[in-house]
């Protein structure tokens, strides 16, 4: 009927996720909040890296949500090898198990790491750099739900300008994260000229699935990072998960792309852009910037930062200037 | 060594762990009612039969079709697709074009020469059906299925009813017709041509249960002063004639003035077009916006040539002149009034299609059945008559008057005569939830034009071959939304965050609840509208 759904009647164009075998590497009972886009999308893209890998994968999981809804002792939701050790050092144990499996002549084995963004674009930052840094083949998959949020949703360095956390409340003096701050860790991958760095999305399985399996294939470090909407951290109802992930990247909010080798090859591009205000409006971290006591210019600083995205990623399509 | 180096406890898988227990709103697979098959007439399961088209299935397709009505390939050319109207696609992107891919698989029936499936049933009951319309061989196909013995006796010497008599050739091609007509007739009714039923009494001992679908062939008048000069006749009888007397079509002279604003008015003014001559003119008392004829046969008739003079009235009819009262119409209170103003314009003919009355003899005097004021029978609401075991339907009864309601009277008043012999009372399923827009999730629906084909033809009375090929039809079924009703999209299995929906061998699916932590993201991403979230 249409190729836009995860799956149809007709095999045509569907998604690991859609099909009946699929590996199912992350199971049910995990304790992930409801309608958590993160365990949604770490499901997605470890089946996509098992799909790809024939099933030989091994995973290093940095501390965050993830490790923790889904390795609860006694309880472990994954149906693949996989490790924990703390929270800065996931890009360094991946490494060092991607050395083991070499040395034992197993080469076979796609090691891949993963983490939320604080693990990653903060406290693993010097690690990860170092992986980079020595082309180590590991596939890094960050899950961005933007800020720390199993300890309370402070902010982290992923998160966007002007949104409110537990520690950038907005107040008389403070419109929720200083746009001034953060980093753009595609950016800072793709400088480091490793192999592949791509933006994925958990509400573009499609386009999600084809990054990791992409990614897999391919010697060296890997970077890919997944906008994950957190219904209880930005506020919003747990059915809206997916129809949020969709609005920032059609609003421009989320650009969508992957690099080889440091150059932008390809993105996804945005047939229609919505206003970015369609996707603040309904989540509550952005509640400040609407009503009476808003500020007007605050709308237009985060448009402005989506107009960007799509000039500076070319999401008008690749032939755009 | 005697003791073990650390305590080690082993680890269990999360399986143990049943998160269902969280849930406070519950997923259920939903069957909504797609806003086509609640407006049909014919009461179609259009969505089912557009799935069974998407998948190239057309047998099972036309199949399908004909559990609820038997004139497919007459339905693609004759129904008003009130369907398309309310079709959510039409919000989206234009409307499935319903009446298109019916009749090309209606065709592709006639081709293939597909008939009937005879059913096992067995009845001794012995069932007439007066008139051989839509709604009359409507009701003999299911009475039949149903096991019974049906007579069917038909007044005029050709069957069909007003799908011959009232719509022209260039419409519905009389092979069409006779093919739909033969495959009822091959289910063993025993139809009689040239037999009028002057008086039910004289059949009643005969006959289990009648059902009347004797229609409404009689032209309706109005008081309009005619002198010598013009020719002046109903459009029924132009269409009868033509129908009769083939190779002696009238001739109506250069210029003609149709009156009325129904289907039959425009039939009869592109029908003078066809018969050669240079001007016709409608004539309607109202705006063109009451016409009560469908828009698109209003646009094909404006195409051809045809002129529509609105807010006249005719007065008088004197020689060749036809003199037109001007009408004014109050746009704010919907009130028409004479303007006083005249006009006149030439005629050779002046043809009324004001509407048809039925002609009720075979009824007077019979105890039990009432007739109301406008002459039409009077029926309860299992479509029976004062008199028990006797049912009428169609154009008889009140109600709309189009092929197409006639076909679902026929079907409803079969079901009420086989529960009536079968010593119940028929009573309609109840309804599910109509599945409007706002239940769709159309971020799932690539934007895809709706395929038209113009069915303006050459003036003549040759139909214009518009239909489908195969891939179109299996093209522009795949636009169906799929409304309210699953159509193994797997968004709900693919997007889960809790694993908690299992996919069956047979692509159907099945909720875990105990895992369902009931975060409604299945519902929501749901194309379709096909989950609903409960308490």
């Amino acid at each position: 009927m249409s190729s836009l759904t995860m799956g149809n009647r007709f095999g045509r164009n569907t998604t690991i996720q859609s099909s009946i075998d699929r590996p199912n590497t992350l199971t049910s009972g995990h304790r992930a909040c409801q309608g958590c886009g993160e365990g949604l999308a770490a499901r997605c893209a470890i089946d996509a890296a098992y799909t790809a890998a024939k099933g030989k994968i091994a995973v290093v999981n940095a501390t965050g949500c993830l490790e923790v809804v889904s390795c609860s002792f006694p309880d472990n939701s994954w149906n693949v090898p996989w490790i924990h050790s703390l929270f800065g050092n996931t890009a360094a144990v991946a490494s060092g198990v991607a050395a083991a499996f070499k040395n034992k002549g197993q080469t076979d084995v796609r090691v891949i790491a993963q983490g939320g963004d604080g693990g990653t674009t903060d406290i693993g930052m010097g690690c990860l750099s170092g992986m980079f840094d020595r082309n180590d083949d590991v596939l890094y998959i960050c899950y961005d739900n933007q800020a720390y949020m199993n300890t309370g949703v402070q902010r982290s360095s992923a998160t966007p300008a002007l949104a409110r956390t537990a520690t950038t409340m907005p107040n008389s003096q403070y419109n929720g994260s200083d746009p001034e701050t953060g980093k753009n860790v595609p950016d800072i991958a793709m400088a480091h000229g490793i192999p592949y760095v791509a933006v994925a999305s958990v509400g573009n399985l499609h386009d999600l699935e084809r990054k990791v399996a992409k990614a897999v294939n391919i010697r060296g470090a890997k970077y890919i990072q997944v906008h994950c909407p957190c219904p209880l951290g930005w506020g919003f109802p747990t059915a809206e998960t997916i129809r949020i992930a969709r609005l920032a990247v059609k609003s421009g909010m989320y650009p969508l792309f992957e690099a080889e080798n440091g150059n932008l090859v390809g993105s996804t591009p945005i047939e229609e852009q919505v206003p970015v205000e369609e996707y603040l409006r309904v989540q509550k971290r952005f509640a400040h910037l609407f009503g009476k006591n808003a500020l007007p210019e605050n709308i237009g600083i985060l448009q402005k930062i989506a107009n960007n995205n799509i000039k500076k990623y070319r999401l008008g399509g690749m032939s755009d200037e | 060594m005697s003791k073990p180096f650390a305590t080690v406890v082993e680890s269990r898988t999360s399986l143990a762990n049943k998160t269902g227990s969280w849930r406070t709103m519950r997923p259920e697979y939903v069957h909504r009612l797609p806003p086509c098959n609640v407006t049909c007439p014919a009461g179609e399961n259009i969505q089912q039969w557009l799935s069974l088209a998407q998948e190239g299935k057309f047998f099972e397709a036309w199949q399908e079709i004909v559990k609820n009505n038997p004139f497919p390939a007459t339905m693609g050319r004759v129904c008003y697709h009130t369907c398309e109207k309310v079709c959510n696609r039409g919000q989206y992107d234009g409307s499935v074009n319903i009446n298109l891919i019916e009749r090309s698989i209606g065709d592709m029936a006639i081709a293939k020469n597909w008939s009937f499936k005879k059913s096992d049933a067995q009845s001794d009951k012995k069932i007439l059906v007066v008139g051989s319309g839509p709604s009359g061989l409507t009701a003999a196909y299911f009475l039949k299925q149903y096991g019974h013995s049906v007579d069917l006796f038909e007044s005029h010497n050709y069957l069909g009813g007003m799908m011959r008599y009232g719509v022209p050739k260039y419409r519905l091609p009389r092979h069409v017709l006779d093919a739909e007509i033969k495959r009822i007739q091959d289910l063993g009714v025993n139809i009689v041509c040239n037999r009028k039923v002057n008086n039910l009494k004289d059949e009643l001992s005969n006959y289990d249960a009648v059902y009347l679908a004797i229609g409404a062939s009689i032209a309706s008048s109005v008081s309009i002063d005619v002198e010598s000069g013009a020719t002046v006749m109903n459009a029924i009888d132009l269409f009868r004639k033509m129908e009769d007397d083939p190779k002696d079509f009238p001739n109506l002279g250069k210029s003609v003035v149709v009156y009325g604003g129904g289907n039959t008015a425009i039939d009869a003014a592109r029908t003078a077009l066809r018969l050669g001559t240079e001007n016709v003119k409608i004539v309607y008392r109202r705006t063109v916006n009451h016409m009560p004829a469908h828009e698109s046969e209003i646009q094909e008739a404006l195409s051809e040539g045809v002129e529509i003079l609105c807010l006249r009235t005719i007065s008088a009819i004197n020689g060749n002149k036809v003199i037109l009262d001007k009408m004014d119409y109050d746009e704010e209170n919907g009130v028409l009034s004479r303007s006083g103003e005249n006009e006149m314009i030439v005629a050779d003919s002046v043809i009324f299609a004001i509407g048809q009355s039925v002609d009720n003899s075979l009824v007077q005097g019979i105890e039990g059945i009432t007739v109301t004021e406008k002459g039409l029978i009077d029926v309860d609401n299992c479509m029976m008559t004062g008199l028990k075991g006797v049912f009428a339907g169609g154009d008889v009864i009140p109600g709309k008057r189009t092929v197409t309601n006639a076909i679902g009277y026929g079907k409803k008043a079969a079901r009420c005569i086989d529960a009536f012999l079968r010593g119940y009372e028929y009573v309609p399923g109840s309804k599910n939830e109509v599945a409007n827009f706002k239940k769709l999730n159309t971020e799932y629906y690539k934007k895809d034009a709706r395929k038209e084909i113009s069915r303006l033809g050459d003036l003549n009375f040759e139909e214009k071959d518009v239909s489908y090929s195969d891939n179109e039809v299996v093209k522009e079924a795949m636009r169906c939304f799929s409304c309210g009703n699953c159509f193994h999209c797997d968004n709900c299995y693919s997007y889960c965050p809790d694993n908690a929906i299992t996919k069956h061998e047979d692509g159907t699916l099945e909720i875990n609840y105990d895992y369902c932590k009931g975060c409604g993201i299945c519902a929501s991403e749901c194309p379709c509208g096909a989950i609903k979230m409960t308490t």
